[in-house]
């Protein structure tokens, strides 16, 4: 029984953000949800799959983005209530659809949850979402904290069935994933019946189809609706001012720079001499209230991150009404007061506002911090990103590293999102050269795949994960196969969505929920599609670097799968193949000529240069026992031995 | 609820991808929200599991809630599972009066296993983090860890080690409550055992 439905109204517990939202849908009596994994937002369909069965949910892991926003917005159509969570990058798949629906209209309560990641924390760029809001013009809400990350969502659900059209949650990273103390709402009991109703009048948004035309019509609705949107703003709880009556600046801000906001305030003594406006509704702005509280003060700074968004929106407003508030000095992002890039912390926005009310502020004392730095900088080396012990990527890119120095024609990896995005640093050889969004490997080695006409002679490779093949190489590999471009596409099979924590996906006989499902298998796919197809395991090093070089020789597409299990997957954690062993004898140091290649070239965390002995060593802490290592010691020093059966 | 010795209470805790780092630091938040206060935990994730350095922020108040990212300079205890991490924290969090507890073990950063860096001797690590703070703990705690059977307690030992230190209100009673929600039954003894080693570890 999982703490999502334990747990009693009026309780005070520890959530995470995303465990916040979670229980934001569940107090709304949430009917269905679905997404496709993505850091930050993946606790969110994790945990409502966890009490799928207990509230009567439907829960799934789409194969993409813009598929679990049409499957939630099915839900809709037909009554019910539905959210449907992802990561910022994935707005940007959801996009195309979700232009259409905003246009439409919906029924059920329907929220988009979109968890960007200001700073890139985890992600490959910290583009952000809030501008689709005000480009495909339906409602923005940010939840400031974590108990606002529950309220809002669920009046989320309330405000969409109001306007009848889609709203956007925005969350970020630092709120996503951090955890604060929530007071829980009720769980309703309610179950509800799905009916979609298309008979009724051609215009009538209960009954009718369902449909963005006539654009002209739906656009002009959607217009009113946002009319009425602005409307209940006005009188939202969740736009909320701290401060003195006639404040000597006004901080404007949102999201989790709210927390931030209010500690700089608090290091910089300013809490009597600046006031706090705290915007839960970022889109479109109220305009009365905004303007109540730009009344009060002639300098405004906006706190905010990624894009200046609410800058922007708060600049019009202020224009709109120069005539009645007066000529306003604007501190944020665009006069550098805020960085423009990156995440913000309590520090950054003291920065900011120390200089703006020219009060000083010294974080650390500077001696002990030149000191502390000093200290850190000869004593702590850099912990560069590495594959896991045992992690099987790491002897894929040994094998493409190989077979491209061998093949000697300056071939190249085109790679994409996923663990294995680590190819384009020592983890991976740098065997990477490209990376973009999620399937664009392939689609990039398609591009190269046709560039002979214009000389180009260098092979490529494309690489993808499992989980991505479904996700966006699918039309990537058609289009391959139908252009007759020349490549190789390796997928990764490490069997689950390993980077943002296993779920599963259409290659694997199990849904979200953990039922059986039918398997979609990759290699029956790629060869029904036209493909040559190969399957190897990559911890054989000679033979996945043979195969490689054999498929280069090849032409047309090409698809090799390299199959091992993750070394981080539930099913393979603990377990060892073999225990390993260095010979000692065999393991001749600097006199080998290898210059240690084990420890220098191959840097796998579960082996150590032993300064005192010059040898290598295994860490019986950190290897996992995966035996690939013993491959590639040119003196055969390193052992694989049977594990001790527990 | 008792008083906090400062208010907002903040704790960082510290160490490499794949210590156990975020489930230490939800036990500790969980025993001390269960008492009433307002808890805030910031993590970093992401790369966390491949190597990288990784930490938690606690903030504990009895008043509100508090930025999941604490303030340069305002840490009141760093725990850290991994000696050099403590060192780390200390330049970017550090201050004259904080409290220090490290795990002695390393974990070897890949620059250092390929040669191209040094990891610092544990006696000038120990001189280092004395420098910097005002009370400094060295833990062996993965060897008392693998004692038990598995590196992998050496994250609870070092939560032991700050109940041991009493600067906080968590006692043995809390922690044996916040692990049985947590854990399955077969795991709760050695649990226990780990966070009593940790609690002794700094009584002496």
């Amino acid at each position: 029984m999982s703490k999502w439905i334990e747990n009693k109204e009026g309780m005070r517990v520890l959530l995470m953000g995303n465990e916040a939202i979670v229980r934001g849908a569940l107090e709304a009596g949430v009917h269905v949800a679905a997404g496709y994994p993505g850091t930050p937002s993946s606790e969110i369909i994790e945990n409502l799959s966890k009490v799928a069965r207990e509230r009567h949910l439907y829960v799934e892991w789409s194969t993409n983005e813009k598929i679990s926003l049409e499957v939630a917005a099915a839900a809709s159509f037909a009554g019910l209530r539905a959210i449907c969570p992802m990561k910022q990058n994935g707005v940007n798949v959801a996009s195309d659809f979700l232009l259409h629906l905003a246009g439409s209209g919906t029924r059920g309560g329907l929220v988009l949850v979109s968890c960007d990641d200001p700073g890139a924390l985890s992600s490959a760029n910290e583009g952000e979402s809030r501008h689709f809001a005000r480009m495909i013009e339906i409602p923005l809400l940010e939840p400031g904290d974590f108990q606002e990350a529950k309220d809002m969502t669920r009046w989320a659900f309330e405000l969409s069935e109001e306007i009848k059209n889609i709203v956007m949650v925005r969350s970020v990273t630092r709120l996503s994933h951090a955890s604060g103390s929530v007071r829980l709402g009720k769980l309703p009991e309610k179950k509800g019946t799905a009916e979609f109703r298309f008979q009724g009048p051609f215009l009538n948004p209960d009954t009718g189809p369902v449909s963005s035309m006539p654009v002209a019509y739906h656009h002009d609705l959607q217009h009113k609706k946002l009319d009425r949107v602005r409307e209940l703003f006005e009188e939202s709880p969740f736009n909320t001012y701290e401060g003195p009556e006639k404040p000597e600046l006004l901080v404007i801000t949102s999201s989790a720079c709210t927390l931030y906001c209010r500690e700089a305030l608090n290091l910089l003594g300013l809490k009597d001499r600046v006031g706090l406006l705290k915007l839960g509704t970022t889109w479109p702005l109220p305009p009365k209230l905004v303007k109540s509280y730009l009344a009060k003060a002639g300098k405004i700074l906006i706190v905010e991150e990624v894009i200046s968004f609410l800058e922007d929106s708060v600049k019009i407003l202020a224009a709109e009404q120069a005539a009645e508030i007066g000529i306003k000095t604007f501190y944020g992002k665009n006069d550098g007061s805020i960085p423009m890039i990156g995440e913000l912390n309590p520090d950054l926005v003291a920065a900011g506002l120390s200089k703006i009310m020219g009060v000083p502020y010294l974080s650390m004392d500077g001696a002990y911090e030149k000191e502390a730095q000093e200290a850190a900088g000869s004593l702590a080396p850099g912990r560069e990103l590495n594959f896991c012990p045992g992690c099987p990527h790491r002897a894929s890119f040994w094998s493409i590293h190989k077979a491209l120095q061998l093949d000697n024609r300056q071939g190249f990896v085109c790679g994409d999102i996923g663990c294995y995005s680590l190819g384009a640093l020592p983890a991976g050889f740098q065997s990477v050269k490209i990376a973009h969004a999620m399937g664009s490997g392939l689609g990039l080695a398609c591009g190269f795949g046709k560039l002979g006409d214009f000389g180009m002679d260098q092979p490529t490779i494309a690489v993808c994960g499992d989980s991505t093949f479904f996700h966006a190489v699918l039309p990537a590999l058609v289009n391959a196969i139908h252009q007759e471009a020349a490549t190789l596409l390796i997928i990764l099979d490490n069997s689950g969505t390993a980077m943002t924590g296993f779920q599963p996906h259409p290659g694997l006989p199990i849904n979200a929920v953990g039922q059986e499902a039918p398997k979609v298998d990759i290699a029956r796919v790629c060869e029904a599609m036209g493909a040559k197809v190969v399957i190897r395991d990559p911890f054989n090093l000679e033979e996945t670097r043979a195969t490689i070089n054999a498929l280069l020789e090849q032409g047309g597409v090409k698809v090799l799968i390299l199959r091992q299990i993750c070394a981080l997957s539930p099913e393979k954690k603990g377990k060892e193949d073999y225990r390993m062993q260095i010979d000692e004898s065999r393991c001749l140091g600097d006199e080998c000529g290898c210059n240690h290649l084990c420890t220098r070239i191959f840097r796998c965390p579960g082996l150590i240069w032993d300064k005192g002995t010059k040898k290598s060593r295994i860490d019986e802490v950190i290897c996992v026992g995966c035996g690939v290592c013993a491959d590639i010691c040119p003196n055969g020093a390193i052992m694989r031995e049977e594990p001790v059966s527990l | 609820m008792k008083p906090l010795i400062q208010d907002p209470y903040n704790i960082i805790l510290a160490g490499v991808g794949g210590q156990g780092n975020v489930l230490a630091s939800r036990v500790l938040a969980n025993m001390l929200s269960r008492q009433g206060y307002f808890l805030t935990i910031g993590e970093t994730f992401g790369a966390s599991q491949r190597g990288g350095s990784v930490m938690s922020h606690l903030r504990v108040s009895a008043a509100s809630t508090w930025s999941p990212q604490i303030p340069k300079g305002k840490a009141h205890i760093i725990i850290a599972l991994e000696p050099v991490e403590a060192i780390r924290i200390l330049a970017t969090y550090g201050n004259r009066q904080v409290t220090v507890l490290t795990n002695t073990r390393p974990v070897y950063p890949v620059s250092v296993i390929a040669g191209e860096c040094n990891y610092p001797e544990t006696d000038i690590i120990k001189k280092t983090l004395e420098r910097l703070s005002a009370r400094v703990w060295l833990i062996d705690a993965t060897e008392e860890a693998m004692k038990l059977g598995n590196p992998i307690l050496s994250n609870i030992i070092m939560i032991g080690a700050v109940g041991g230190l009493g600067l906080l209100p968590i006692q043995l009673e809390d922690f044996v409550s916040v692990i049985g929600e947590t854990f399955p039954e077969k795991l709760l003894s050695v649990n226990q055992q780990a966070f009593e080693i940790g609690q002794n570890k700094v009584k002496k």
